[in-house]
């Protein structure tokens, strides 16, 4: 692929430009760059995603599990640290935490070794822990919480810059991918789909739940930018002019201008992802991963170890995600657990690939550009074809105001539509697999 | 009085909510099981199978209310219930001729039926929300409460009130009965012998002359049928919610993969095992806790494990727990 241009790959991507132009020429280009911003992020969820299904045959449903907590990683890192909550509870939080973990040491200790009553040591072992866990855990987490709820109450971050969050949100999503792995990937196929998709559950209800940690659904705002402010931008005489020389009015150039350099940012992680996997793909390494997706059994008679392969890919593919998760939250500006929806932020993600072509980073890419802009333009273009629909109606009638309701909810049956249709006439995807 | 005081509270609050709860979600996980016994694939589009069905039987209560028809004490859903069974079952069947026949012709891996279901599961979603909208819908009518607070408290002179609402009462009933009914099907018909022997062995029962358009038939009606019934009672007993409908999809897939997928009486057990966990877990055990112990060893905080949010994951580590320990879940289940 890298050295041959395939003439389908180029029409297609330029397809998908010529849509984001459209959009710039008919509605605003800083809509367009809003699409364009959460369409580089959505590609690299793709690119996560097809790691570990394309490469290695892994159907994880978990994908926003991986990232919320990168997200979560974008806030411990940028925010600043709120010491008096620290002060307050964070040693009883840290020391809970610390005798949660060796509980969970203690207790794959106990079932190696305890011999005949292994399992009932195990569960005296484990409710014990967890006892002492909340007796330690919870004083601290109460006074953190107490800390002024209404703006603050949780233990904040370590105020370093926001660009640094991106890998370590992609190392907590690593972290949370080995724990999973450990566990889940030696199971089939159909279970480790539903196993994922409750780990991906647990995360956001804990993220919703221990305010301590990032405030729950009182959200996080104000997450620093990489990036200039608007307003500090609309204030420079030196930016005036230059929005003058275009003979532009300052508000909408600082928004265009912001957003710009944001998918300058997301374009340089992006043109990085796409040039790592595409190496990774076409060396041994990769070679050895397709052979063990197209047939397990004789890869592991040449002597492959299929399972570690699998752990590795798993945790590759999330720490991706984990950063397009921290990218996510760092162009927000905000956290906010609510917000995570397993059909935009799993599933969504999943027609990104299927659509795009499985095993192929660019058709991943382009699956991720193309879907994600549907998903934002099918809810005006379906409202207008309402609007066709029921011109003919008189006004006020029961129906017409009903399908004009409606018209914010085809995005969904677009997407179920878009993903049977590629999956039935092209089930590779639009730009398949070599 | 203090151990019968706290076996009311914990009745109260755990035991009579927990059954409800757990029969709702065996119904949906007999529905799972059926399709991954005969079809085998998990159907991701379950719960919004639910969601549609219930739909249906709303906007048909709806009707007869408008038309003034009532069931007296019960809810007027009861009624409706055939038309939503029928709409889901006219679904089921269009779903499963447009897309997924296709792929069984082909001989398609499971994983390519998992993710035609996912698409499956997006145009439901949509087509419900289209329909009825994303808000609450509440179409509970009838008698209220079976056994009530105060009258409880009149007739049995205890402190602790016992409250059963008609709605809870009533889940229990049907659920019996339709899994009464449909063991009876599946032990003593040809019908649903048939359907056992594609289950257990597909090319076995090709050559015993077993119509496999016929089995998959069959399977999809009773889906449609178990998935509607499990929606109109969670509906009834709880709200009407699109989302949360989608959302049952974990604890019922939860249910039956600890039940052993594929394994009807499994799956039946998984929903209680389930349903009695989260309740358990989340609930605050202070109270009955209090009517055991000694005064001085009463427990100052409220005793709940986990905060109420948490119950997802409290179905998740059983799941997780017996995947690891009994893979194929607590009855014997089959893995693709």
């Amino acid at each position: 692929m890298s050295e041959r241009v395939n003439p389908r790959a180029v029409g297609l991507f330029g397809l998908v430009a010529l849509l984001f132009v459209g959009t710039g020429f008919l509605q605003s280009w800083n809509v367009t760059l809003t699409i364009l911003n959460m369409g580089l992020i959505s590609a690299i969820m793709a690119l996560g995603v097809n790691m570990q299904w394309g490469y290695a045959g892994l159907f994880n449903v978990g994908i926003m599990g991986f990232v919320a907590l990168g997200g979560l990683g974008a806030v411990f890192v940028s925010m600043p640290p709120d010491t008096e909550a620290i002060a307050a509870g964070g040693g009883r939080v840290l020391g809970g935490l610390l005798l949660g973990a060796a509980t969970v040491i203690a207790a794959i200790f106990v079932w190696r070794r305890g011999g005949r009553y292994a399992g009932w040591l195990m569960v005296a072992v484990l409710i014990a822990g967890f006892l002492l866990y909340r007796a330690v855990l919870d004083p601290g987490v109460d006074a953190i919480e107490a800390v002024s709820p209404a703006n603050r109450g949780s233990i904040g971050g370590l105020g370093l810059p926001v660009l640094l969050s991106w890998p370590v949100g992609g190392l907590l999503a690593a972290g949370a991918a080995w724990i999973i792995g450990k566990t889940a990937l030696g199971l089939r196929s159909d279970y480790l789909a539903i196993a994922t998709l409750g780990i991906a559950e647990i995360i956001i209800a804990m993220m919703k739940n221990e305010d301590w940690l990032a405030r729950g659904v009182k959200n996080v705002i104000g997450v620093p930018r990489p990036v200039p402010y608007e307003v500090d931008l609309q204030q420079a005489q030196a930016f005036r002019d230059f929005a003058a020389g275009f003979g532009a009015d300052t508000v909408t150039a600082s928004a265009i201008v912001v957003k710009l350099a944001y998918a300058g940012l997301f374009a340089v992680v992006l043109l990085f992802l796409i040039w790592l996997s595409q190496a990774a793909l076409a060396s041994p390494w990769g070679r050895m991963m397709r052979a063990i997706r197209d047939n397990e059994v004789a890869a592991e008679a040449m002597g492959k170890d299929v399972t570690q392969r699998h752990l590795q890919i798993f945790i590759l593919g999330s720490a991706v995600l984990g950063l397009a998760g921290a990218m996510m939250v760092t162009f927000d500006g905000q956290l906010t657990p609510t917000s995570y929806q397993p059909l935009r932020y799993t599933f969504l993600i999943w027609v990104m690939v299927i659509v795009g072509g499985s095993g192929n980073n660019w058709g991943a890419v382009l699956g991720g550009f193309l879907i994600w802009w549907l998903w934002v333009e099918v809810e005006p273009l379906g409202a207008l074809l309402m609007q066709g629909i029921t011109a003919g109606m008189t006004d006020g009638s029961w129906l017409k105001s009903h399908l004009l309701d409606a018209a914010a909810h085809m995005r969904l049956l677009t997407m179920g539509v878009i993903l049977l249709l590629v999956l039935r006439f092209s089930p590779r995807g639009l730009l398949p697999e070599k | 009085m203090e151990p019968l005081h706290a076996l009311v509270t914990l009745a109260n609050f755990v035991i009579v909510p927990a059954v409800a709860y757990g029969s709702q979600l065996a119904l949906g996980a007999l529905g799972v099981t059926l399709i991954y016994g005969i079809l085998r694939f998990s159907n991701f589009a379950h719960g919004d199978t639910m969601a549609f069905g219930t739909m249906a039987v709303i906007l048909a209560t709806w009707g007869l209310q408008s038309m003034g028809v009532g069931f007296g004490p019960l809810p007027t859903a009861l009624l409706a219930l055939p038309v939503g069974i029928a709409a889901a079952a006219l679904l089921l069947l269009g779903t499963d001729r447009a897309i997924y026949r296709f792929y069984r012709k082909k001989k398609a891996a499971p994983v390519t039926f998992v993710i035609a279901s996912l698409g499956v599961m997006f145009i439901y979603n949509g087509i419900t929300r289209f329909i009825i909208g994303v808000d609450d819908q509440r179409f509970a009518d009838g008698e209220r409460f079976l056994v009530s607070a105060g009258g409880f408290r009149d007739a049995t002179g205890l402190d602790e009130p016992l409250v059963i609402k008609s709605t809870q009462a009533i889940t229990v009933v049907v659920v019996v009965v339709v899994v009464a009914v449909l063991f009876w099907f599946l032990n003593r018909t040809r019908t649903g012998k048939s359907m056992r022997a594609y289950s257990d062995n597909e090319d076995l029962a090709l050559l015993s002359g077993i119509n496999p358009e016929r089995v998959v038939t069959y399977t999809w009606l009773i889906v449609a049928g178990l998935a509607t019934i499990a929606g109109t009672l969670y509906g009834l007993d709880k709200s009407f919610k699109p989302f949360t409908y989608f959302q049952l999809l974990l604890p019922i897939f939860a249910a039956a993969i600890v039940g052993g997928l594929g394994n009807p009486i499994g799956a039946i057990a998984g929903g209680f095992v389930i349903a009695f966990a989260e309740v358990t877990v989340t609930y605050p055990l202070k109270k009955v806790l209090g009517y055991f112990l000694p005064e001085s060893l009463a427990p100052d905080g409220l005793v709940q494990l986990l905060s109420t949010d948490y119950k997802f994951a409290v179905s998740f580590m059983i799941l997780i727990l017996v995947l690891l320990i009994r893979p194929t879940g607590l009855f014997r289940g089959k893995s693709v």
